[in-house]
């Protein structure tokens, strides 16, 4: 198992490096000077060549880049040009709001995906595995901000009964921050349940077609037996690592999620980013959103050699 | 009767064995009715793109301060928006910037992934680690998140939207390339080719290529859903296709300040984008059931 680890903690270090050399590069991706494009409006010389001085974009890039990541292993992921504040503050602020988001949503999407799933595979070609995968085609075709906005229009704007937009936190008043988060949870959740609604279907048929279902069954054990202790156990260890790698893509969909419930969280710090021109703070969210990516990955890889006793020896 | 049955069991298998894999992919792809259904409406959607200026009744761009946020009539069949311009002349017109932009970034994440594949693939060693270390590294950035950061360095605009999305796909195609013809290589068909003397690019291109086709055609129908989702997203943040042109997307961010005097303005653009994306996973579905062997 350790050398399990180290291996895959080993393997992470050139990815890392390869995220870094991407995230680098966006900047030079800008068209013309960056530190004309960094200014935006400001015309001033003197700014110009602070903004040069600052990001030493004065420098080979090799330097620059050397410089950069230095930073980003000392904690410093720069400073938000528009407001002045260090983007790690911004990330500390911003991230446990998507995280809540996230959460909640992946709370949807495995209640929704697994119980559809499951239920698909048991009562296989019946009306519930059509209804089922008409469901995961549906939340794989489903844009999620047209999602958002529908909900919006019948849930705030028609019965009243949930806020349109904004965020209360968990801190101040606990049912007003779900009732601020549930909506944008469940549109965030709603792709995952979907495709974790197909993993778990393919993987329950499998696992009722397998020997020891049928062993279990001829040895006289009632159906429900069957299918929660035997074949459920064994199927879902595939669908816990997919979990883990949704909750990642979860944080890529809070992008709109968070813009069209206006909700303060990392998604919405981006795209603000983007319209203010705030280019460090862009690629910090990148780099922090890439590392919990990563983590998460490894965690699932983690958890699906602990949990499967076969790949442990 | 029995011997009737059998009869006609052992001709359909003779004919099945007779044709070509190709032609066998596209029967079975033929009996689906969802993909066919799929097929149908990206062709409606496609035909009405080409002939937009014909099929449009009214102008998409033109504006009107004399039926703003008017409700579907006979004169606008699916209403107006905030500045009075028909919707249904801005969906028809803005089919031709959600289906360029599907196809224009798939074609471009093939360009790039498909050769980057194969020589991963082919090639192997320290070229192999570098190109997998360098897909690795992309995949670890969420894609919409890539997409928006690219977008946005790059400029807003559907050109560079399209660049955005085909990069952030490129990986996909890159990792699932490599796969297959690490698969195939060791075919008795591969050796053959290599052992008669031809150049590896003759191997890679006439004899690897063909072979891994259909799982790439599968992952590109999908993945034109996705970049088409990709391009509403980005012109539903801004940084898409830029207005006066009608957009999807951007038609949905309009919507939104809208939606209790106007609820059409949202409905209509976003079943177009809902429509289009489930006819090409429907095809994809089926393509990759018509193409794999199990279904035989």
């Amino acid at each position: 198992m350790l050398s399990f680890l180290a291996r895959r903690l080993l393997q992470l270090v050139p990815t890392l490096f390869f995220v870094s050399v991407i995230i680098f590069s966006l900047q030079q991706l800008l068209p013309g000077d960056p530190a004309l494009v960094m200014a935006g409006e400001e015309r001033d010389p003197e700014v110009i060549e602070q903004i040069r001085k600052q990001y030493r974009l004065d420098q080979p890039l090799p330097v620059q880049y050397v410089y950069w990541v230095k930073g980003v292993l000392s904690g410093d992921l720069g400073e938000s040009m528009r407001i002045k504040v260090k983007v790690r503050d911004l990330v500390a602020e911003k991230f446990p709001v998507t995280l809540q988001l996230a959460v909640m949503a992946m709370v949807i999407a495995l209640s929704i995906g697994i119980t559809a799933g499951v239920l698909a595979a048991v009562l296989r070609d019946s009306v519930w595995d059509y209804a089922a995968n008409v469901f995961a085609l549906w939340g794989r075709s489903t844009p999620t901000f047209w999602l958002g906005i529908m909900l919006i229009f019948l849930f705030s704007v028609e019965l009243g009964w949930l806020p349109a937009s904004g965020y209360v936190r968990p801190s101040e008043d606990f049912w007003g921050s779900i009732a601020s988060t549930i909506m944008p949870a469940f549109v965030l959740g709603n792709v995952g349940a979907a495709v974790l609604m197909r993993h778990t279907r393919g993987a329950m048929l499998d696992a009722l077609q397998s020997d020891y279902v049928r062993t279990a069954r001829a040895k006289g054990l009632f159906e429900r037996t069957v299918v929660l202790k035997h074949a459920m156990r064994n199927a879902l260890t595939p669908v816990i690592t997919l979990g883990a790698l949704e909750l990642g893509e979860l944080l890529s969909g809070a992008v709109l999620t968070e813009q069209i419930f206006s909700i303060p969280g990392f998604g919405k710090l981006i795209v603000d980013s983007v319209f203010n021109r705030d280019y460090a703070v862009v690629q910090g969210v990148v780099l922090v959103t890439a590392t919990v990516y990563i983590a998460l990955n490894l965690i699932a890889d983690i958890a699906y050699v602990v949990v499967n006793p076969r790949l442990r020896s | 009767m029995a011997d009737a049955v059998v009869s006609a069991a052992l001709l359909d298998d003779a004919i099945a064995s007779a044709e070509s894999p190709a032609r066998r992919a596209l029967r079975r792809l033929v009996r689906r009715k969802g993909a066919m259904l799929g097929l149908a409406v990206i062709a409606l959607f496609v035909a009405v793109a080409i002939f937009a200026p014909l099929v449009a009744m009214q102008d998409p761009t033109a504006q009107s301060w004399t039926s703003v946020r008017k409700p579907p009539s006979a004169l606008h069949l699916l209403g107006t928006d905030d500045v009075g311009r028909d919707i249904l002349a801005r969906i028809i017109f803005g089919a031709r910037a959600s289906l360029l932009a599907g196809v224009i970034s798939v074609a471009i994440a093939l360009a790039i992934g498909v050769p980057l594949g194969l020589m991963a693939g082919y090639v192997g060693g320290f070229l192999d680690a570098v190109i997998g270390r360098l897909t690795d590294a992309m995949l670890a950035i969420p894609f919409l998140i890539l997409a928006v950061a690219l977008a946005a360095f790059l400029g807003p605009s559907l050109h560079n939207a399209m660049v955005a999305i085909g990069i952030t796909t490129t990986p996909i195609f890159v990792r699932l390339t490599r796969g297959q013809v690490m698969a195939v290589k060791a075919e008795d068909y591969v050796e053959a080719a290599r052992a008669v003397g031809n150049p590896p690019w003759r191997v890679v291109l006439v004899h690897i290529l063909p072979n891994i086709l259909p799982p790439l055609m599968v992952q590109a129908s999908l993945s034109i859903a996705a970049a088409i989702i990709a391009e509403a997203a980005l012109s539903f943040l801004g940084l898409g296709q830029q207005p006066p042109e009608p957009s999807w997307g951007s038609m949905l961010n309009a919507a939104q300040r809208f939606l209790g005097s106007a609820p059409w303005m949202a409905v209509w653009p976003g079943l177009a984008i809902f429509l289009t994306v489930l006819s090409f996973n429907l095809l994809g579905d089926g393509l990759r059931d018509a193409f794999d062997p199990r279904e035989r």
